[in-house]
């Protein structure tokens, strides 16, 4: 496979992103003392490819998950995840590199100052969200090692503890969790870490301290409390893809052509609507296929779903 | 006996309904209400149904014949309510946009076994009445052991609709599969059996 090198003039900042401050104001977030813990860089713009969409309550964005370790009802995470530890906490860039390294959380959120991203977040489960994150581009943490020739892929693994991790007693997914994007899909600017959300610090049932988040593809991809990230020459096995193969494909990129077994995903059903609301139609990309869609150029989308 | 508790088990048993009525009316469905009012609604019908093949085998597992009176309210119950799940597919989910639909039961199996249990229920509940039973005489049982295959489709319909077995699918199939095995002429036997020493 051929991979598709990105460079950052293929992106239109103009056209997508909005002065942070005129979006702030409209958010009537993120004010003063909430701001003092994260580090966060003011003359960075937000990514907001819509204004018709109402970003979602942080009451539904804390409340309803899908976080397994956690439980498998969508209240689980919230309920069961109050007293997860998640300082100190290290995360090891290893594989296919050079200068393999370990930093603390905080050693990145010093290193690397938080942004405010609002995405369009939509689950492979036929819902979808829109979510003011705070994060920074995942390149600017890959960029402190140097991959070998060999690295095609790049691994995330999440955190493995069944003592804090109720759902982990249990074999629902092979755990830990594990994730993959291609190198290309991974440095791409649109792919973040989380930090934060709603200007406050990452909620333990949100994947704290340190997630990621690829909006133009299924949540599931964006793992969650990751604790390795592994460049690798294979195309890595998810833990979706290891419990279903036919179901879950590497990439999961949003794709209203392509149906899955269980869910329409030629529509959504946004989230905090009433029940009269209508499902919206799902887009291509989730939106982002601007920004995106080069990656994919000559592929079969529908045989790589 | 049967003068006091059928009434309180009907009243009981539209207690899920009053639940469901009273989150529509007060906004407690939460994030995704469709949802929660499909949910609400399908497990109770599973589990009406599961309570309707309960009956059988308890009457003969403690020799109360009592328990039959209730399996034809307890499966109306489950129409009822099976009723009311597929009912808000069609209105509130699809808002009775059929393409979308038809497009669903003929790609998904779950929403076709889902649709194949909800079709076999009618001729149940369309001859539950006691004027029924003498009309069809035999063949009123041979038609009410449809409800075998209601139960297994209605747990292949929660298993398929699941992203794993794990925990509530699992827990309904082991339920199933104990309730069907007490109907086993073998198993019925022991149970002969010990009754006669
Ligand atoms: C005897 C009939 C049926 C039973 C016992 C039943 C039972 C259930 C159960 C237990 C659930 C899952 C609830 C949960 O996750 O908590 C469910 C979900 C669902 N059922 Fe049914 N159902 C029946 C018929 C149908 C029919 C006829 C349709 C539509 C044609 C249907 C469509 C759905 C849908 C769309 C969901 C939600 C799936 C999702 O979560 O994405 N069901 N049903």
């Amino acid at each position: 496979m051929k991979l598709h090198k990105f460079k950052s003039s293929e992106i239109t900042p103009e056209s997508l992103y909005i002065n942070r401050r005129k979006f702030l104001k409209k958010m009537g977030i993120l004010t003063g003392s909430a701001l003092t813990s994260q580090n966060i860089i003011t003359s960075a713009f937000s990514y907001t490819p819509e204004t018709e969409r109402k970003i979602t309550p942080y009451k539904f964005v804390t409340t309803y998950n899908n976080y397994y370790e956690f439980g498998t009802s969508k209240s689980d995470p919230h309920k069961n995840s109050k007293d997860f530890i998640t300082k100190p906490w290290d995360i090891k860039i290893d594989g296919e590199v050079e200068n393999e390294i370990t930093l603390s959380v905080e050693e990145i959120k010093n290193m690397i100052p938080s942004e405010e991203r609002v995405y369009r977040f939509r689950c492979v489960e036929g819902w979808s969200m829109v979510v003011p994150w705070l994060g920074f581009p995942l390149n600017k943490l890959l960029n402190k090692v140097k991959p070998t020739s060999k690295a095609k892929y790049v691994k995330f693994t999440s955190v493995y503890d069944p003592d804090q991790m109720k759902g982990q007693r249990f074999p629902v997914l092979n755990w830990p969790y594990k994730e993959g994007l291609r190198i290309d899909e991974a440095m791409h600017p649109l792919t973040i870490m989380v930090t934060g959300l709603y200007g406050k610090e990452l909620p333990n049932q949100n994947g704290a301290p340190l997630r990621l988040i690829v909006p133009w593809k299924y949540g599931f991809k964006s793992a969650k409390a990751i604790v390795n990230i592994k460049f690798v020459e294979k195309m890595p096995v998810s833990s979706w893809m290891n419990a279903s193969p036919k179901e879950y494909g590497f990439y999961s990129n949003v794709n209203p052509n392509v149906s899955h077994p269980r869910w329409s995903q030629a529509t959504e059903r946004v989230i905090g609507e009433n029940i009269y609301s209508p499902r919206i139609k799902t887009v291509m990309f989730n939106g982002y296929g601007d920004e995106v869609a080069s990656l994919y150029d000559g592929m079969d989308l529908r045989k790589n779903f | 006996m049967i003068r006091i508790f059928k009434p309180t088990i009907f009243v009981l048993c539209l207690v899920p309904l009053i639940i469901i009525a009273y989150q529509i009316l007060f906004n407690q469905l939460g994030a995704e209400p469709v949802k929660q009012i499909t949910h609400h609604t399908g497990e109770w019908t599973l589990r009406f149904i599961l309570l309707s093949l309960a009956m059988t085998p308890l009457k003969n597992i403690t020799k109360i014949l009592a328990w039959i009176k209730y399996r034809r309210m307890l499966g109306l119950f489950a129409f009822f309510y099976g009723t009311l799940h597929l009912l808000t597919y069609i209105g509130f989910d699809y808002q009775f946009n059929l393409d979308p639909i038809i497009d669903d039961v003929l790609n998904k199996k779950f929403i076709f076994i889902g649709l194949a249990a909800w079709l076999l229920m009618l001729p149940l509940a369309v001859t539950s009445n006691q004027k029924m039973v003498l009309i069809l005489k035999q063949n009123w049982k041979k038609i009410h052991r449809l409800s075998y295959l209601i139960g297994i489709f209605a747990v292949l319909h929660f298993i398929w609709l699941s992203k794993t077995i794990f925990f509530e699918p699992l827990i309904y199939l082991i339920i199933l599969i104990t309730l069907l095995t007490l109907r086993l002429d073998f198993i019925k036997f022991l149970f002969k059996k010990k009754s006669v020493t």
